[in-house]
């Protein structure tokens, strides 16, 4: 039986620690993990905890990610409650194992400390392994600060492994930003904790000799697409499990979370849309800008960011007095228009309000992202309202040195 | 809103200290953000570490700030780093130097129209003597709670020993003396 961890109503507490206690107190039973910057100290706490008699868990050292994955795979396959963590190349050097966790439609949680992918080599954070993880087939559910990076890996365990999802899921935070910040944190009592997340339930598992299972079977074209189709489906139905898990943990803490986030948006004329801690420095200049200069700004996040909450971005978008929305993409977008662009663009263009999108680059590598910044596009999408069209390119570049660069051109008049 | 930069270099406990001032300060109902900019410094790298406090939730996770106080922990990086940048005309200057106040300014001209914000204390030298090394992060929150009044010295002294409980009794007793002194002794 695990210790009891000695715990105060109020700790200061950075994101990595925060992700290491929700681990601790969902008891979690194997972590395989290969720990990298930024977020080694997530897999370092739980091996701690381990070491000390707070979990009674398995701690298992492997070669790089793709054992560390390839661990977990195995040890959720054989029925254990399993997470791990990673970050920019190691969660790239996953990415094969991601596809497998998902097709197995084994619910482990990986804790990923967003950080930018090489070359030129950086350990600080944006976006580009989030979005690297998009297609995988996993539930990415995104903290915008340390309490959230407590909060959401406990409803994460609660979610995957519904017995109406079965599928696993990250929990993203931001490198450094938020992996690395102090805040206060308003911890649960462990037993609560515990409680909340539940016993683990196990299907089919390998550990079960009176019922021998496969797992990872080969299918070609006879199934794969019906298999496929399937998790995919899995994925579109998970959002009324996200509802409910996020219904009880208000219920029990009242700290409210949504698939997607909306602040000041009801008579907003002008919005941002955006992902990670940028969020909460940017619902700070909406305030500050509608005091000073009354510009009427609302922010928009997809908490959720798979499954994609085209419902809930179409709702938020649909007010009848917003005329411009600006999308920020925290990775580079490899030539094309940022992903957040062309999923909310294609999510707003069946509603009534139908307002005029543009797009910026912004934050790679840890570039800091300015409250005085955020104000600035806030207002350039004051002047695209008032014009009646776009008055600058589509995609352009928030805080990069040099000649200013921008893409394509409006064609509504 | 009180936001504060420490200059330090990396393995100077700068982190440390930011989180042990934020610590204390959140037992107190406020609410506090203590973190740094270093990801892949080495020990030694000169290096910043923030403190944000105020008594709503904070929000703003830029990391750039105009800071309230700037704490420098190594003297020579009084001379070396940008210590005014994004300054503002009521910032307090607390600089570990084992010069007096004159001398340090009449060396450094960014401070020559500050002198009534600048304030000096030995941190190195303190801490030499009653940790037993060089390490001024704690030694500088006693100076700090002695210019900005926070917190009484006595109450400041008894939530970071619940800070520091994770250490040995001998080393949480020198940080008081350290703390105590720097207190008493910040001009």
């Amino acid at each position: 039986m695990a210790k009891e961890f000695e715990l105060n109503e109020v700790e200061v507490w950075d994101g990595n620690y925060a992700a290491s206690q929700a681990l601790r107190q969902a008891q979690v039973d194997v972590v395989a993990a290969y720990p990298i910057t930024p977020s080694t100290p997530i897999v370092e706490g739980y091996g701690s905890y381990v070491a000390n008699g707070y979990i009674d868990g398995e701690f298992v050292m492997v070669e790089s990610e793709h054992g560390a994955m390839s661990g977990c795979v195995g040890a959720a396959a054989a029925g254990g409650r399993v997470a791990t963590a990673t970050s920019s190349q190691g969660f790239a050097l996953m990415v094969e194992v991601l596809y497998q966790a998902s097709g197995m439609r084994l619910p482990i949680v990986l804790t990923v400390v967003n950080r930018a992918l090489a070359s030129p080599l950086n350990v600080r954070g944006d976006h580009s392994d989030m979005y690297l993880g998009r297609d995988s087939g996993w539930i990415q559910i995104d903290a915008f600060d340390s309490q959230e990076a407590y909060d959401l890996p406990l409803c994460a365990f609660r979610i995957g492994e519904h017995l109406d999802v079965r599928l696993p899921v990250m929990v993203h935070q931001d490198g450094f930003t938020t992996s690395h910040k102090a805040q206060n944190v308003y911890p649960l009592k462990d037993d609560v904790a515990y409680k909340f997340v539940g016993d683990y339930v196990p299907v089919d598992e390998m550990l079960d000799f009176t019922r021998p299972v496969t797992h990872g079977a080969q299918t070609e074209e006879d199934w794969h697409f019906e298999h496929k189709a399937k998790q995919h489906k899995a994925l579109m139905d998970a959002p009324k499990v996200i509802d409910e898990v996020f219904a009880e943990f208000k219920k029990l803490t009242g700290r409210e979370y949504k698939r997607v986030e909306t602040y000041m948006m009801e008579d907003a004329e002008v919005a941002l849309v955006l992902l990670g801690s940028s969020v909460e420095t940017a619902v700070l200049a909406a305030k500050q800008l509608r005091e000073e200069e009354g510009i009427k700004v609302g922010i928009v996040s997809p908490r959720c960011f798979r499954p994609f909450p085209y419902d809930l971005i179409r709702e938020a978008l649909d007010v009848p007095t917003l005329k411009a929305v600006c999308c920020m993409d925290k990775s580079a977008p490899g030539g094309a228009m940022g992903a957040l662009f062309n999923e909310v663009s294609a999510a707003a263009y069946s509603t009534n309000a139908r307002p005029m999108i543009t797009n910026y680059i912004y934050g790679l590598g840890g570039r800091d992202f300015a409250v005085d910044e955020a104000k600035r596009i806030m207002k350039e999408q004051k002047a695209h309202a008032d014009a009646g069209h776009i008055t600058t390119n589509i995609q352009q570049f928030s805080g990069l040195r040099g000649p200013k660069l921008g893409f394509y051109e409006t064609r509504r008049s | 809103m009180v936001e504060i930069r420490w200059h330090s270099r990396a393995g100077q406990g700068a982190v440390t200290g930011a989180k042990g001032l934020g610590s204390v300060v959140a037992t107190t109902g406020k609410q506090v953000q203590a973190y740094a900019l270093y990801g892949s410094a080495k020990r030694g790298a000169a290096m910043n570490a923030y403190n944000r406090i105020d008594d709503e939730p904070i929000t703003n996770q830029e990391t750039k700030m105009y800071p309230d106080y700037v704490f420098v922990i190594d003297p020579a990086l009084a001379f070396t780093d940008d210590i005014t940048k994004n300054d503002k005309p009521d910032t307090q200057y607390i600089i570990t130097t084992h010069l007096s106040k004159e001398e340090l300014i009449s060396q450094i001209p960014a401070l020559q129209d500050k002198a009534d914000r600048v304030h000096v204390v030995d941190c190195m030298q303190i801490s030499l003597d009653t940790i037993g090394r060089a390490m001024p992060n704690t030694p500088i929150l006693g100076a700090f709670m002695k210019i900005s009044k926070m917190y009484d010295l006595d109450f400041f002294l008894e939530n970071m020993k619940k800070v520091l409980s994770k250490f040995p009794q001998k080393i949480i007793d020198a940080n008081m003396e350290a703390i105590t002194r720097a207190y008493n002794e910040v001009k």
